[in-house]
């Protein structure tokens, strides 16, 4: 079983101290890799300018990194940062790890005329290419994100060696958002695109348990013929590419998720204030229905973060910390390494029907409720 | 000494050898109350007088030779019309276990003699076949590691289907904002009482069969529907508040059509959907087929047709050009009919060009779902060589038509149905819900809902199958008063209830194992497997050994 960890804070922390929750909760976890998402993103050695992408992955040889280098060249990004990582090779289980990137790049000149939109359109599709490339050169070159504020690592072995194996704990690297997952390589073959967090176009998302109903919501997702919807490595990346198409694609509420991952019985939709148009909603995203026992976890582009639960309601993940410094973690253990020094009353395991919110702002989570009022006053 | 000449010898001559059953009989046991052969729906046997050698064995007489006895036995006739059928109703109605249909182990001359009197042989009922590729497909993606099983007796399980043109998200969100157009959808038990008319169906089973499901609804909260078949609808159920269970059927007949459209005014509540018959598994390239023993009093004022004549429906819908603008016209004057309030959908046979027809349907924005019916589906009446040759077995054609929606994106939008040959075996819920896995959002199913909700004797086996001649024993496919009182509504009611309860129970312990309960699985092809490595291949499952 997979372990999460989710920090958000407002002063940037290490991931090294969300690496260590992942240490408390190792007790049912075989620590086969750890993914790190980080979002708001400070770097000790450079002043990072929000706006700029940063891609992460990794070049498993030289002839990659060339090709990598070319690549970006031609599409007219420039190199700022150059995040050189101290590593300790020694402690790494996989042998061609020729470079761990996390590369600051400027925008081209040509991207001023085009739109929000059109850039995010371009930045997935320029790790795509990353990813093809790899792929069509036996897996030389992984392409995790890039994006503006967002760094991603990922790595096969036990957590906190992968930490000290890329010293993390030196604090170069810091973030507002650290998303940490342990891997279990389950059903599927260990692949560094099997692991999580997932990312798409700022959208970020992690998970435990399974997901039985991966087949058909693959399907259902490969159908839309939408270039980021590949990969599908692991059936918990459909959670991220759920997120992405309702929150950009179906531009709904946040809110909207959990009522098409798992949304509400028909007799509940019944008495619900907008029970018709849920009840639609429900009906049009039934083949994007999961079936867990699943936690999600995720973190969207203005560092809001949010957990939820599937139906079954068979994971006991806890938010708990105080303002300004939020922990989210699938076992409370993770969130006492979090956050020791908190009101523990205040401690909360979402139910089914909630959506667990931190804003931006980190004063305060919210918990919403499926059977609230749907935050859509013309769908009413 | 009997002279040869006086026996006769015609080509069609057939002796009780030649037939598919033959009566066994044992006069020891039989007390001559004669119940069988009054019960007999062919009139197979008869009570005679026979006459036994008693051979004697006094040596001390001069006289030789031997002493004959009468006695009244029962005989079986060897016309075809006669032929026993292997109902068994003999047997059920004996006192004394004394006779019984028995499989004929030798070689059938009788069939070599089907084509009589100019015609060829029809028949009611399925296609005598009991393979079933359905029933090798096992369900083997059971949850065995970070997803727990579920415990199908406590757990809660989501197992509803839906029938209706669903949007794509996008253009449902916009349309909700701008007030528009939204296709009606049903949210439906995934096991449909397939279409079997009345007609085809006596009164007393068409009740039983309604009384179930309206129990079933509205007591169990299972959303089961039914189908009519072709022949029109009673008038007090057009006019009833349980019309919304029913599914309408409208066939290239259009039996019963007047009635329907006139009690629109009058109906409490819209149906359940309609659905335009363009073809049945069991019979492809045909019409419905009502013969003129089954076309009673009743049946005749329902159909608007005269009593005692064939009603055979044409082919194709007779007043349209083409297949294509039929389904679109079709499509859309029904669903005007009951302002597009209700779901309209074709059924059409198992067939290589299903995928033409599926296709057709994405683009047409009114059209609510397609209903395949394969080659293993039963009917009322229909030629030999259509039941046994004609037509497509339902799996591949299900999961060719679900993988081309799923490349189009399209899988959620136009429901695919699947029919033919779902428990032809007795086991409905491993059929369906493979089928289910395969692509489909739910399976029809008529004969396995006769021999269950009301005791039909037919078999894989060619048992029975006199569902055309009006003659069924049980009283199911009878429109004689004197047989179908033998079929009690209240009791074909609670085994529809029954079968309902039990079949659900069954889902659950099918999903329970994959760890699925929060939607029907459909599509879920990871979860089967076969151990036939061609069929796996075919089907994109998974090969088992």
């Amino acid at each position: 079983m997979c372990r999460l960890a989710m920090k958000t804070a407002s002063v940037p922390f290490s991931p090294f101290s969300v690496i260590s929750a992942m240490e408390a909760m190792k007790e049912g976890y075989d620590g086969s890799g750890l993914g790190l998402l980080l979002r708001g993103v400070s770097f000790a050695d450079y002043k990072y300018q929000t706006g700029d992408p940063i891609l992460s992955g990794i070049a498993h040889t030289d002839a990659a990194l060339h090709r990598l280098n070319a690549f970006m060249e031609a599409k007219g990004y420039t190199l700022k940062y150059d995040h050189e990582f101290n590593v300790q090779p020694s402690l790494i289980e996989a042998t061609d790890r020729h470079k761990y990137l996390v590369r600051v790049y400027r925008l081209p000149e040509s991207f001023k005329e085009l739109s929000q939109r059109q850039i995010d359109e371009r930045l997935m599709l320029t790790r795509l290419a990353l990813r093809a490339d790899g792929e069509k050169h036996g897996g030389d070159l992984t392409a995790f994100s890039f994006w503006p504020n967002v760094a991603m690592i990922k790595e096969v072995g036990w957590p906190l060696e992968i930490g000290q194996a890329l010293g993390l704990d030196d604090h170069r690297i810091t973030s507002r958002v650290c998303m940490a997952q342990g891997r279990q390589n389950t059903n599927y073959g260990i692949n560094l695109y099997a692991c999580h967090p997932f990312f798409i176009q700022g959208i970020g998302t992690m998970t435990n348990g399974e997901n039985t109903a991966f087949v058909p919501i693959r399907e259902y997702l490969t159908g839309m013929h939408y270039p980021g919807y590949i990969g599908y490595q692991s059936d918990s990346e459909v959670f991220a590419h759920i997120l992405h198409y309702v929150t950009r694609r179906l531009e709904l509420p946040l809110q909207a998720y959990k009522h098409v991952i798992t949304p509400l019985k028909t007799d509940e939709l019944a008495n619900h204030p907008q029970g018709a148009f849920l009840k639609g909603l429900r009906d049009v995203c039934r083949r994007m229905i999961i079936d867990g026992p699943n936690c999600v976890m995720g973190s969207l582009p203005d560092e809001t973060t949010i957990m939820v639960m599937d139906t079954k309601k068979m994971r006991p993940a806890t938010i708990g910390g105080k303002p300004g410094e939020w922990a989210l973690a699938s076992e409370i253990c993770g969130v006492d390494a979090m956050i020791p020094e908190r009101d523990k009353s205040l401690d909360f395991q979402p139910m089914r029907e909630n959506t667990v919110i931190v804003p931006p702002s980190r004063q305060e989570y919210t918990i919403w409720s499926q059977f609230d009022q749907f935050p859509l006053p013309q769908a009413a | 000494m009997v002279s040869i000449r006086s026996i006769s010898s015609t080509p069609s001559s057939l002796t009780y050898h030649d037939l598919p059953w033959i009566v066994a009989h044992r006069e020891d046991r039989c007390t001559l109350c004669g119940r069988c052969t009054s019960v007999c729906p062919t009139e197979a046997i008869y009570l005679a007088y026979r006459r036994q050698r008693m051979p004697k064995l006094d040596i001390l007489q001069k006289k030789r030779g031997s002493e004959y006895r009468t006695f009244v036995g029962i005989r079986q006739r060897t016309d075809l019309d006669h032929r026993c059928i292997g109902c068994g109703m003999c047997s059920m109605v004996c006192p004394n276990e004394a006779i019984g249909p028995q499989v004929n182990p030798n070689d059938e001359r009788a069939r070599f003699h089907s084509y009589q009197k100019g015609d060829a042989w029809k028949r009611g009922g399925r296609r005598n076949d009991r393979a079933s590729l359905l029933d090798q497909i096992s369900f083997n993606r059971i949850s065995m590691l970070t997803d727990p099983a579920l415990d199908a007796g406590r757990h809660e399980f989501h197992m509803n289907t839906l029938l209706g043109r669903v949007l794509p998200p996008e253009e449902y969100i916009r349309r909700q904002a701008k007030g528009e157009w939204i296709p009606p959808v049903r949210e439906i038990f995934p096991f449909i009482i397939g279409s079997m008319s009345f007609g085809a169906l006596s009164p007393n089973m068409w009740l039983g069969l309604l009384q179930g499901v309206a129990y079933c609804n509205e007591v169990l909260g299972i959303p089961v529907v039914m189908c009519t078949g072709e022949g029109g609808c009673p008038p007090w159920v057009l006019k009833s508040p349980f019309l919304k269970y029913i599914v309408l059927q409208i066939a290239s007949g259009y039996f019963g059509w007047d009635e329907i459209i006139r009690a629109i005014p009058e109906m409490q509540c819209d149906p359940a959907a309609i659905e335009i018959k363009y073809g049945q598994g069991a019979k492809p390239g045909d019409g419905g087929l009502l013969m003129w023993f089954k076309v009673s009093k009743l049946i005749a004022r329902l159909r608007g047709v005269p009593e005692g004549v064939d009603l055979p429906s044409p082919p194709v819908h007779q007043t349209l050009y083409s297949i294509e603008e039929s389904v679109m016209k079709m499509i859309q004057t029904m669903s005007m009919a009951w302002n597009f309030r209700v779901p309209v959908y074709p059924k059409i046979s198992g067939s290589t060009s299903a995928k033409s027809v599926l296709n057709n349907l994405v683009r047409n924005p009114y059209a609510s779902a397609l209903l395949i019916d394969g080659i293993d589906g039963g009917t009322g009446a229909a030629y030999n060589i259509s039941m046994d040759a004609t037509g497509h077995p339902i799996a591949s054609n299900v999961r060719d038509c679900y993988l081309d929606l799923v490349a189009q994106g399209k899988q959620n939008e136009i429901p695919i149905f699947a029919a033919g040959g779902i428990g032809k075996n007795g086991n409905p819920v491993q059929n369906g819900m493979a089928l289910i896995m395969l692509g489909a959002s739910g399976v029809h199913m008529g004969k396995y809902i006769m021999q269950s909700a009301a005791g039909c004797l037919g078999s894989e086996k060619n048992r029975c199958n006199v569902c055309n001649l009006g003659i069924c024993p049980k009283g199911i496919t009878s429109q004689n008063p004197k047989l179908y009182r033998r079929l009690d509504p209240d009791q074909v009611a609670q085994r529809v209830v029954d079968v309902f309860l039990g079949l659900r129970t069954e889902i659950k312990k099918v999903m329970a194992p994959l760890g699925r309960s929060q939607s029907l699985p459909i599509g879920m092809s990871d979860a089967l497997g076969i151990s036939d490595k061609d069929v796996a291949d075919r089907l994109q499952i998974k090969y088992i050994c």
